[in-house]
């Protein structure tokens, strides 16, 4: 591919692709605390710290909770701030996570993402940052590991867009991304420093010479017109990801957007998915067309804000859509990308059968074998089969 | 005070005027209101240094008024009073509404 910017081929994993990422932005602090599988990241890291090659105050905190708040506490003060986590990790960080969104801090956090105890398990699933959907942050989810590195660099931008201001979190699959070596194209250093561009905070709390408060007291009279300010800058988020998406195609061949699709206009069958498994159905496509299955993948990158109506748009042509969740939301009917998708159809005249597929929970492998066999029950899926079961649990013993 | 819209305010609820407490009525909260008694008041001050509020206001080396606006009634003046000067009646006995 030809593209304007000279580009390495290094073997990475999907941690060192994020660490790349931050060595390259070069943030002006990292607040962090160790947890499976997100560790090597910071791990490799602090060692750009320790050797110099970025100009970063690495502060090393004694817990997750700890480690957003001193990343809250740096961007306040005007610093372009990162961290990163994992499962329990984020789960420790929960009611900071909502500050960070709520102060309008352009935070960056990568999200390794690890399934919730309990029982203990540190392998993938997507409980961790689904269970922080409405926190209020911008989330992103990561194919590979060049969508890893890509995803962060282009956080940097959309975080600090002047008209949104919202913190952003980079999600990739714990092990199956973080721990797997691919190869993963590397921009130059000086080209993503042009790109993610110099900070620019419109106050600071130690500019004293124009003192702010922030986070003061907030009750009947104000707080609903606050909350009301972060619902419309979410409604602004998604041109930024365009934009942002679009420029960095232009300067470096790989454009993004809020999602990606992959046979998906002529299919009469399509399969939802984030994350990794997106790479699974792409083969998987491959194999059931040659079957005659008219199959494509619909691969979400964007969850928060939600793309309603172009999601609505890209899939309605579909006769039927399989939603692939890697999360329960306990008692509610389906997944949280299920759900989130439903109500985007609800509008349509005429929508596809969906349902809801809960799979892969705490590392739980999906194979393609698996995936061919959902592929081939969604082209048979009628839609009175479809309500009969509207939620199934795909790869779990005990179920057909 | 008219209260502004979602349009018109900073975000994140910063506040970028300093010192703009003053203009905050915490004032309502109050259950119990500090009463002075002129006569016996001797002026020594020491309700003006104890107050958390800065609601003793002095002229002239003189106790002159108390700023209900921002006194939450916490009764400290009243407890550190030498002469016992100031009483704390139920803030019922001054307010009509509601009642």
């Amino acid at each position: 591919m030809d593209t304007l910017v000279t580009q390495k081929v290094k073997g990475l994993t999907g941690n060192d692709a994020g660490a790349e990422a931050m060595r390259q932005i070069n943030p002006d602090v990292v607040a962090a605390y160790p947890i499976t599988p997100q560790t090597e990241l910071m791990h490799a890291f602090a060692a750009y710290v320790a050797g110099g090659k970025v100009n970063t105050e690495f502060v090393t905190v004694e817990s997750e909770h700890s480690a957003m708040s001193a990343t809250i506490g740096a961007s306040v003060a005007g610093a372009r701030a990162m961290t990163a986590t994992s499962s329990q990790g984020l789960a420790l960080m929960w009611e900071v996570v909502y500050i960070a969104a709520s102060l309008r801090l352009p935070i960056v956090m990568v999200v390794v993402n690890r399934a919730l105890s309990a029982p203990i398990n540190i392998h993938c699933d997507h409980s961790d940052s689904m269970g922080c959907r409405d926190s209020g942050w911008i989330q992103l989810y990561a194919e590979n590991a060049q969508e890893v590195y890509d995803n962060i660099i282009q956080a940097v931008r959309i975080a600090e867009h002047p008209e949104i201001r919202l913190p952003v979190m980079v999600c990739m699959d714990g092990f199956i991304i973080s721990h797997s070596l691919e190869n993963v194209k590397i921009i130059d250093d000086k080209a993503v420093k042009e790109f993610v561009g110099e900070y620019k905070p419109p106050w600071s709390l130690l500019d004293t010479s124009h003192p702010v408060t922030v986070g003061p007291l907030d009750l009947q009279d104000y707080y609903f017109e606050h909350k009301r300010q972060q619902a419309e800058a979410m409604l602004k988020v998604p041109s930024v990801v365009k934009q942002v998406g679009e420029e960095f195609g232009e300067k470096f061949g790989r454009s993004y957007s809020f999602f990606d699709t992959y046979k998906l206009d002529d299919a009469e069958v399509g399969v939802l998915a984030l994350g990794s498994t997106a790479g699974t159905i792409r083969v998987v496509i491959d194999d059931l067309r040659k079957e005659g299955i008219k199959i494509g993948l619909l691969k979400l990158r964007m969850f928060r804000p939600f793309p309603v109506r172009e999601l609505a748009d890209a899939v309605k042509h579909l006769r039927v859509l399989g939603v692939m969740d890697r999360c329960i939301s306990f008692g509610a009917q389906g997944g949280p990308v299920f759900m989130e998708v439903r109500s985007a159809l609800c509008d349509l005249a005429e929508k596809p059968i969906t349902r809801s597929y809960i799979y892969g929970l705490g590392g739980r492998d999906i194979t393609k074998e698996e995936l061919q066999s959902l592929g081939r029950e969604l082209n048979k899926l009628t839609k009175e089969e479809a309500q009969k079961e509207i939620v199934k649990y795909f790869g779990v013993r005990g179920d057909d | 005070m008219r209260l502004k819209s979602w349009q018109e305010i900073p975000w994140g609820g910063l506040i970028v005027e300093a010192g703009n407490a003053v203009e905050y009525n915490t004032g309502d909260w109050r259950s119990f209101r500090p009463v002075r008694d002129k006569e016996r008041c001797t002026n020594c001050l020491l309700c003006w240094v104890y107050c958390p509020d800065s609601s003793i206001i002095v002229k002239d080396d003189k106790v002159v008024d108390i700023d209900y606006m921002h006194c939450k009634g916490c009764g400290i003046c009243a407890e550190e009073c030498p002469v016992k000067c100031i009483e704390m009646k139920p803030e019922a006995e001054f307010r009509k509404e509601g009642r």
